[in-house]
């Protein structure tokens, strides 16, 4: 079986690295368009910017979409996180650098950025001090801009007066939605952390299966390669040699390996509830949109004559439908990464909603803590379901990442394949 | 609306796998040698069913 596991190891960590940028290009994910800043406001709780299910008023949406978010620190429980580096770049000020420990859970702010929600914000006021300042609690209001689009707006007090916060940074600056910031957020984030956790776990294990494959030369497997073995006989024989042909498939075996693997990894990390993983890597459109456009670079640079020739002038019809069929057909060519993009995003996300509506159940049915004996049943009744969903969310994560490796195939398969002319065209 | 359109999305993208997943049932039934094959075939054209649905969701939700 032979299996470039040095490309594969080479490729897994440029996907991991890709994958680096995707914090300045994060969702912004606040859509809590309940009107909850009054008794937010009202409390003068501790944890305010933490947990709003420990704040009086439960928001199912708002908590769902923030425990899907990506973050710069690892939540275990209240009031207990795990640091993570951050890096940070306004244009008027430069660099600021440290972990978010510093933030204090957003109680201090650190050259006018503050921790909201477990995200990195920056106060856009040019007049809020820099350096390490205490401030106060962080108000969240629904304002309505002028075409009449709700949007959440953060406001940071300090020293009696309240500043607005500049929404967490995307790679465009804000110019595609989103509205401008001032700050760029290189950090490692969760999700950037567990890319790398998942591109490691890779490269150990399959240097160690490797190494298995030179010492069993003609011998049967042994150890963890035998695990292994399974795996890379059915992306062999099932995905890659059907759909890219036998002539070509060694040459994009690594590839469509690394794809498969690498989101097996990130998908079945962001299962496991807890530190390592609770991750949602492959459920932000950042991370699905960087492996998509790698599909898009290989599929195109590999494109014979005869997958070009199929796009601009396809042969074998007639001359007014060529017209009509060329514009669908280079469109063809940008909706089918789209589609790898979004369908490993929303497959991933909705699961990943669903278990915390499920686990939201219980602070909806406990009236966040006031009724016990609702929250004691809306445990047995969400616990049981979410072990259903989290066995199916099992079948998931793996089913997505064949589904996301076999469709690169295909995409590959079409472009290397050449046609010959006198037989009928499968289109 | 959204949520409406995404309902709808989800109902359309239910019948169609389910027509493949019937399909490829009775494919199997009448031809259980070649039931590897249909399988990761019917996967692969579940995917691409799903996929015109998600797109419709996406927008729905968001849009």
């Amino acid at each position: 079986m032979k299996v470039d596991i040095k490309k594969f190891c080479i490729l897994t960590l440029a996907l991991a690295l890709t994958g680096f940028m995707s914090p300045a290009f994060a969702q912004h994910d606040d859509h809590g368009h309940d009107d909850h800043a009054g008794h937010e406001h009202a409390e003068g709780h501790e944890e305010h910017n933490q947990n709003e299910e420990h704040g009086e008023g439960y928001d199912p949406v708002a908590t769902v979409m923030h425990h899907i978010a990506d973050a710069n620190e690892f939540h275990i429980w209240k009031g207990v996180h795990i640091p993570l580096p951050v890096f940070l770049y306004a244009p008027d000020h430069g660099w600021t650098t440290g972990t978010s420990a510093m933030f204090e859970h957003g109680h201090t702010a650190v050259d006018g950025y503050v921790l909201n929600h477990g995200r990195i914000n920056r106060v856009a006021d040019a007049s809020f001090p820099k350096g390490e300042v205490h401030v106060g609690h962080i108000d969240h209001k629904v304002e309505t801009d002028e075409a009449g689009k709700e949007k959440d707006v953060y406001y940071v007090s300090y020293e009696n007066e309240s500043y607005k916060l500049d929404a967490p940074s995307t790679l465009d600056g804000g110019m595609m939605g989103g509205g401008i910031t001032s700050f760029y957020d290189f950090s490692i984030t969760k999700n950037v952390f567990t890319m790398f956790l998942a591109a490691l776990l890779l490269i150990f294990i399959f240097n160690a299966v490797a190494r298995g494959y030179k010492k069993n030369e003609g011998k049967a497997p042994s150890g963890i390669q035998s695990f292994f073995e399974v795996f890379f006989v059915f992306m062999r024989d099932e995905v890659t040699k059907p759909m890219i042909g036998e002539k070509h498939y060694e040459r994009f075996q690594p590839f469509v390996m690394t794809l498969f693997f690498f989101i097996l990894f990130c998908n079945l990390l962001g299962l496991v509830p807890f530190f390592p993983g609770s991750a949602n890597v492959t459920g932000n459109i950042a991370v699905t949109l960087v492996l998509a456009v790698f599909t898009f670079i290989v599929v195109n640079l590999n494109g014979k004559k005869d997958y070009w020739q199929h796009i601009f002038w396809m042969p074998g019809i007639p001359g007014w439908v060529k017209i009509i069929l060329t514009p669908v057909e280079i469109l063809g060519l940008f909706i089918r990464p789209f589609s790898l993009m979004i369908r490993l995003f929303a497959n991933i996300s909705a699961g990943h909603i669903i278990i915390l509506s499920l686990i939201g159940l219980i602070f909806l049915f406990g009236d966040n803590g006031a009724n016990t004996g609702g929250a004691a049943a809306g445990a047995v009744v969400g616990g049981l379901f979410t072990a259903f969903m989290n066995l199916i969310e099992l079948l998931v994560a793996a089913l997505q990442a064949f589904v996301f490796a076999i469709l690169s195939a295909s995409y590959i398969g079409a472009a290397v394949e050449e046609h010959h002319h006198d037989e009928a065209h499968a289109h | 609306m959204g949520p409406i359109g995404a309902g709808l999305a989800a109902l359309g993208a239910g019948i169609g796998i389910g027509l493949i997943g019937s399909k490829a049932m009775e494919a199997i039934a009448r031809q259980p040698e070649a039931a590897g094959d249909i399988r990761s075939n019917m996967i692969l054209v579940a995917a691409l069913v799903e996929g015109a649905a998600l797109f419709a969701i996406v927008v729905g939700l968001l849009g």
